[in-house]
């Protein structure tokens, strides 16, 4: 018989329609995987295996009852980003520790209603800061392509970041499908070395509200899930105008999952020359040409663009995201939540509660945000940086008079070790470097799990699309999904 | 335009931010690589540019009725707080 944990989003829901097995059953399998990857990876910071027996239990009466909801009895990771309503909410910092929202985010009540069923709080990098999920408050997530004991792995990998939790979950089989954020590729970098489908909407798409803010111009919520037709059912459901957050689109919500299958003949498949970089392996770029290859032999018309600006686009992040983040993270003083050290003045007080409570890389980002902002540099730097984002932005609506949809490597390098990349802030920015542009220009984004490479580890490609046009996005994306093929699981699951 | 250690204090000082003494160099360092590395902005030319700040910006929703739809929920609100007394967070004294 098939494992539980096998089937993808789609067809645990058909099986949960055809009476297989119950929302209990797939919960208590999936508790089961939990725990056991837990002690593997370190992929949550909170579990909430009780109240998510409960939901399976209340989530099988509903089905038998006949008005089980489009996510009924699907168990899933919620990032620790997401406000949830009497479980505490970190954002992986030991500033938020024991934070209880009184709230629920939009997207996670979304998820509710559609009968999702929480297994727990997905570990991240502090205030989704960070492409390798090891600035957590809370501990490293090991990826589970580190071997199969990746606690004790010789070499331990990681899962990406930020959100590193949700990506070593979906792929080390301890849940269905998980939430994430994506404020420069926190969805996608780790959806592109763990091997599985991460897909960061339009900005605007998804609501803010209830989601731990970074740096709100460019933060948006999207899925991470198996397969693209999950990610596509799972994106539905999220998505949606919401009154609480004034950036949220007021656009209704196409049916994602009726674009898959269709035909891309005819679509135009644009490769910009400047995603070619120095220093990018060879290998990463041969699988960059399959993947155009592939979409070719499928009747789709693969065109040459130029993004001229694309160099600029992580120094332009590096500039708008701190800034962004010292004024969303000034609301932690110790005052009103979480951690409040003493002192004798109310400053004192303050600067001390700050001071110990935000880790390195989140104080390192506060201190370079207020410095751009401050008075003398906000010219040369933060208006220097948003024109610049300006003409990112150009780029992509000239590029897309040529095509429909582009296609571009998704991270630097296949999953490096725990470590690596961490004596100069730079290298670790550098990771973002194929994923930055589409947040800095509000662009949704997709990547699909392409084929393991010769160190035996798995490696995305990224489909970019037009503003609010994931229908298309979709479409290219089960299209190379389905010509890719992959179907590896890595050494550890759940 | 080097950041220095009394550019590390100010700035601090600025976000309220304790940064201990000893960490002051190392945090000197670490940011003027980061400025230096984003000084290759120099290199383009944004003369006419309007700064985008919101890529949906002329578009944000607005309250078709400015009324209350929220609050009166002070135990809520308090729900988390390190510090309160009755209905009031509480924080070290302000005035002698």
């Amino acid at each position: 018989m098939t494992d539980l944990t096998d089937l993808s989003m789609t067809q645990a829901l058909a099986g949960l329609a055809k009476k297989e097995f119950t929302a209990t059953e797939l919960t208590d399998r999936y508790i089961k995987a939990s725990i056991k990857g837990q002690a593997a990876t370190n992929a949550y910071i909170t579990t909430t295996f009780d109240a998510a027996r409960e939901a399976a239990k209340a989530s099988d009466e509903r089905r038998a009852a006949g008005h089980a909801g489009t996510m009924d009895g699907i168990p899933i990771a919620m990032k620790d980003l997401y406000c949830t309503k009497g479980v505490q909410t970190t954002a992986a910092s030991k500033i938020l520790e024991g934070f209880v929202p009184t709230y629920e985010s939009t997207v996670s009540q979304k998820l509710a209603d559609a009968g999702c069923i929480t297994l727990g709080k997905a570990n991240l990098d502090e205030f989704a800061m960070g492409s390798s999920n090891t600035t957590s408050a809370y501990g490293n997530v090991v990826s589970p392509w580190s071997g199969e004991d990746p606690a004790n792995a010789a070499r331990k990998l990681v899962p990406g970041g930020s959100s590193g939790g949700s990506a070593a979950a979906v792929a080390g089989r301890m849940a269905l499908a998980a939430t994430g954020t994506d404020t420069g590729g926190s969805i996608r970098q780790p959806a592109a070395i763990t091997g599985i489908v991460g897909i960061k909407p339009t900005y605007g798409r998804c609501s803010r509200f209830g989601i731990i803010a970074y740096a709100s111009s460019l933060d948006q919520a999207g899925a991470m899930t198996r397969t693209v037709a999950d990610a596509a059912l799972m994106l539905r459901e999220m998505a949606g105008h919401d009154p609480k957050d004034s950036t949220s689109l007021n656009l209704p919500v196409p049916d994602f999952t009726q674009a898959l299958g269709q035909s891309v003949k005819g679509l135009r498949i644009g490769i910009p020359r400047e995603y070619r970089i120095d220093g990018i392996p060879a290998e990463i770029d041969t699988i960059w040409g399959k993947g155009a290859q592939m979409l070719r032999e499928a009747g789709a018309e693969v065109v040459d663009i130029t993004l001229p600006h694309t160099k600029y686009a992580l120094p332009t992040y590096y500039i708008i995201a701190p800034a962004e983040a010292s004024s969303n993270l000034a609301r932690y003083d110790g005052v009103r939540f979480g951690l409040r050290e003493t002192g004798d003045s109310l400053t004192e007080m303050y600067e001390n509660t700050r001071g110990s409570g935000f880790g390195v890389e989140v104080r390192r980002r506060i201190l370079m945000g207020t410095y751009v902002l401050s008075a003398g540099y906000y010219d040369a730097y933060y208006k220097k940086a948003q024109r610049v984002r300006r003409l990112i932005r150009q780029d992509f609506i000239g590029a897309f008079e040529k095509c429909d949809v582009i296609l571009t490597p998704s991270a630097p390098s296949t999953a490096f070790a725990i470590g690596e990349n961490e004596d100069d802030p730079i290298k670790m920015y550098l990771e973002d470097v194929f994923t930055v542009t589409l947040n800095l220009a509000g662009l949704p984004g997709i990547v699909v799990p392409m084929q393991l490479c010769a160190n035996g580890l798995p490696m995305g490609m990224q489909l970019i699309g037009k503003p609010f046009d994931e229908m298309t996005l979709f479409k290219a994306a089960a299209a190379l999904e389905s010509a890719a093929g992959y179907n590896a699981k890595p050494p550890f699951v759940g | 335009m080097t950041i220095d250690i009394n550019t590390v204090v100010k700035i601090a000082h600025l976000a309220h931010l304790k940064i201990p003494p000893q960490q002051q160099q190392s945090v000197a360092g670490d940011l003027n690589k980061i400025l230096a590395w984003v000084g290759q902005l120099d290199e383009v030319n944004v003369e006419g540019v309007e700064p985008l700040a919101n890529v949906n910006d002329g578009s944000l929703g607005w309250r078709e009725q400015d009324v209350v739809t929220d609050g009166d929920k002070p135990q809520d609100i308090l729900a988390n707080a390190p510090s309160k007394t009755a209905d009031f967070f509480t924080v070290p004294k302000v005035v002698e």
